[in-house]
């Protein structure tokens, strides 16, 4: 009687069929996300290869000076200049691509979707619990899809590394746009502004400071997901990162692990940098 | 007659799942309390009904809760009622679609705000741009409108400030501009200067007065303050429960409160500050003419016991006053009335509202002479009236007013 009675109810099966059944009746659509992926990444890594390495190293500088101050913009140049010194230049290259890429594309999602779920109780109380999924599935879950659909490479890395890293720009898009001060609608409301003016030119830039700070946090996250996606066939740090766990190579595996951290600190302050710049005229009363 | 701008007619604002449903029971007669035990419903406005003129500043005044700011904003639909009209310009704007709607608001009518409902993340002048913008105005055109706007509230050098860097009387002036930027036919304005300090209050309400004297627009204006209402309204309602208690000029509503209520919201009223100097001041039946003399002027004080009267020349103008120690002294010298005078005596102007004259009568050894427009003396206050006289409800019910100046100098100071 201690045992569980001999239910059987395989999930996972359904699931399977499910994914089996997407893969060849949206073969179409994951071609085309397939093929803007690559480009975005493509295009991304060729601009950043293009660069001289000196003129990319000033450009940090010149970011970190201009978000904090010159002493951060010294230090982040240094951190590049020693990721390079550690023979990951090109690697580094390729994560900052992946890693744009899968940014860029979670604010063209989220965004929008933030914004819908601000608007329509409805779409929000459907969409909270998928988030919550998102967020807290194990991370190595997403991949085997990633393979099934795109195949091993940058593109299921980028697919893995979107659900992880969406939740945080929707929910705080939303929360943004809720939160913008009812007496400050009301006051657009009054001048007989159309739904569209008042998402332009009130709710979004009233919103603005909060977004930026999911976009923060959903940079972050993309970054965490550098070294899991490699096992999809990321290339960059985090395929690095997984060579040196097979081959239990310490000093390999520390450089890499130092590198990431590197670009974590600068991509930290550069978009917290960001957030402070909007957040400046917008102190809550 | 003045033409009528707003007319509200039994307008109701019932908040809950199902107000429409609710609505009847109003019709019915049954008490807000009621409807929230039976139904659950809140009623915010108990069928109101109000005509608003044109060109008038017409107040709306209650507690908090007492529904004017849910009043307030029907009249540009941010809360739509649920039953009643509501007739701008003799068109029901309850029935607008939303384009009309939305020209409406565009159009005729803005709305300044407590807490300002400023954008942040624009400048000054792009706050006040903001409803010229909605409306495709061009860019020259606009900044030119927001530019005579913000000069006209006094802000000017302000223009690409952001609004968390100018103080709260400087921000709603902000409010103000960008309100009649659009320039509207009616102006709701809903507590506008409760958030202020009491100072910079009155200030904005001299101000709002002036610019309502420069461009003659309909305001209608909410407040929780009585001396607030009194001092800028034309005409004032009075809202308790959701409910219109009394409609009326400030005057009207001063000498015929319509219930205990309302007797007890004026009761802390400043009436310095409603009462003119003509509703206090005593037409003298006693004057000397100049030309009298010094034995009349002594007799006509005995006659009526005063101690002291005013002297005046044949158009009835203020020469001075005599009081009985300076006219027995100058019989006694062979003086003549003229030489005796004091000429000393401070005036009033009739309409002057009795708290700007409390300093005068404060400095004053006399009473105060109120002249009307032509100089002519109209009577007199006794300090005592200024200082005093105001607590009691009718100035004929003080003891002062029958024993007035009495006897000797000193017992009038005695009774003050």
């Amino acid at each position: 009687m201690r045992s569980f009675p001999d239910i059987e109810f395989n999930l996972g099966d359904y699931v399977e069929t499910l994914v089996n059944f997407l893969d060849n009746a949206l073969e179409g659509l994951f071609d085309l996300i397939f093929f803007i992926s690559s480009r975005t990444i493509n295009g991304i890594e060729d601009v950043l290869n293009f660069l001289p390495w000196w003129l990319f190293i000033i450009f940090i500088i010149l970011l970190g000076w201009y978000f904090r101050s010159i002493w951060s913009g010294l230090l982040y140049g240094s951190f590049i200049f020693l990721i390079g010194a550690f023979g990951l230049w090109d690697e580094m290259m390729m994560t900052i691509s992946i890693v744009l890429s899968a940014v860029l594309i979670c604010l063209i999602l989220g965004i929008p979707l933030g914004v819908w779920m601000a608007f329509s109780k409805g779409f929000s109380t459907v969409m909270r619990p998928i988030l919550d999924a998102m967020q807290t599935m194990p991370s190595f879950v997403y991949l085997i899809p990633a393979i099934f659909f795109f195949g091993l490479g940058n593109v299921s890395a980028i697919f893995a590394t979107l659900i992880y890293a969406l939740p945080p720009v929707i929910r705080l898009t939303e929360l943004a746009i809720r939160g913008v001060d009812p007496e400050v609608i009301e006051s657009a409301q009054s001048f007989g502004s159309s739904r569209w003016q008042m998402l332009k030119k009130v709710q979004l830039p009233q919103a603005l400071p909060t977004i930026m700070a999911g976009v923060n946090q959903t940079t972050m996250m993309a970054l965490a997901m550098v070294v899991i996606a490699s096992m999809v066939g990321a290339q960059g740090l985090g395929e690095q990162v997984l060579i040196s766990i097979n081959r239990i190579d310490i000093a390999l595996g520390f450089e890499a692990g130092i590198s990431i951290v590197f670009l974590a600190i600068i991509i930290d302050r550069v978009t917290n940098g960001v957030a402070d710049r909007f957040q400046k005229h917008r102190r809550a009363k | 007659m003045v033409k009528s701008k707003m007319r509200i007619e039994h307008v109701s604002k019932i908040f809950g799942p199902k107000p429409k449903t609710i609505a009847p029971m109003i019709k019915e007669g049954k008490s807000k309390d009621e409807i929230l035990a039976e139904t659950g419903h809140t009623v915010g406005v108990y069928d109101a009904s109000m005509e608003i003129k044109e060109g008038e500043v017409f107040v709306i005044m209650g507690l908090s809760g007492s529904g004017k700011s849910t009043l307030i904003r029907c009249f540009n639909l941010l809360n739509k009622p649920t039953a009643g009209a509501i007739y701008v310009d003799d068109e029901n704007i309850v029935d607008y679609d939303s384009s009309q709607l939305k020209k409406f608001r565009q159009d005729k009518i803005a709305m300044v705000f407590q807490h300002f409902g400023l954008f942040n993340h624009r400048t000054i002048l792009g706050n006040v741009e903001y409803g010229l913008e909605i409306k495709d105005v061009t860019k020259e055109e606009r900044q030119k409108i927001a530019q005579e706007n913000i000069e006209l509230v006094g802000l000017k050098g302000y223009e690409d400030k952001y609004p968390d860097e100018l103080s709260g009387g400087m921000q709603q002036r902000v409010g103000l501009a960008r309100a009649l930027a659009n320039d509207p036919d009616i102006l709701l304005m809903d507590e506008p200067f409760s958030a202020l300090d009491p100072l910079i209050r009155r200030d904005m309400q001299l101000e709002l007065l002036d610019i309502q004297n420069r461009l003659q627009k309909t305001i209608v204006f909410i407040t929780h303050d009585v001396n607030e209402a009194f001092k800028i309204g034309d005409r004032v309602a009075v809202m308790k429960d959701g409910k219109v208690v009394q409609v009326g000029t400030p005057e009207e509503i001063l000498e015929a409160p319509a219930n205990d209520y309302i007797s007890e919201f004026i009761k802390d009223i400043d009436r310095s500050k409603i009462i003119q100097a003509e509703n206090v001041m005593i037409k003298p039946n006693a004057l000397v003419s100049l030309k009298d003399g010094l034995n009349v002027a002594i007799k006509e004080m005995e006659d009526n016991g005063i101690s002291s009267v005013f002297v005046v020349d044949r158009g009835r103008h203020l020469k001075g006053i005599v009081t009985i120690d300076a006219a027995i002294e100058g019989i006694k010298m062979k003086k003549t009335l003229k030489d005796v005078l004091t000429t000393d005596v401070i005036t009033v102007r009739k309409e002057e509202y009795v708290n700007d004259i409390i300093a005068k009568a404060l400095e004053s050894k006399f009473p105060l002479a109120v002249t009307n427009e032509e100089n002519k003396l109209e009577g007199f206050i006794l300090r005592v009236h200024v200082l005093s006289g105001l607590v009691a409800d009718e100035i004929e019910g003080s003891r002062e007013y029958h024993g007035y100046y009495q006897g000797s100098e000193n017992k009038t100071e005695e009774i003050e």
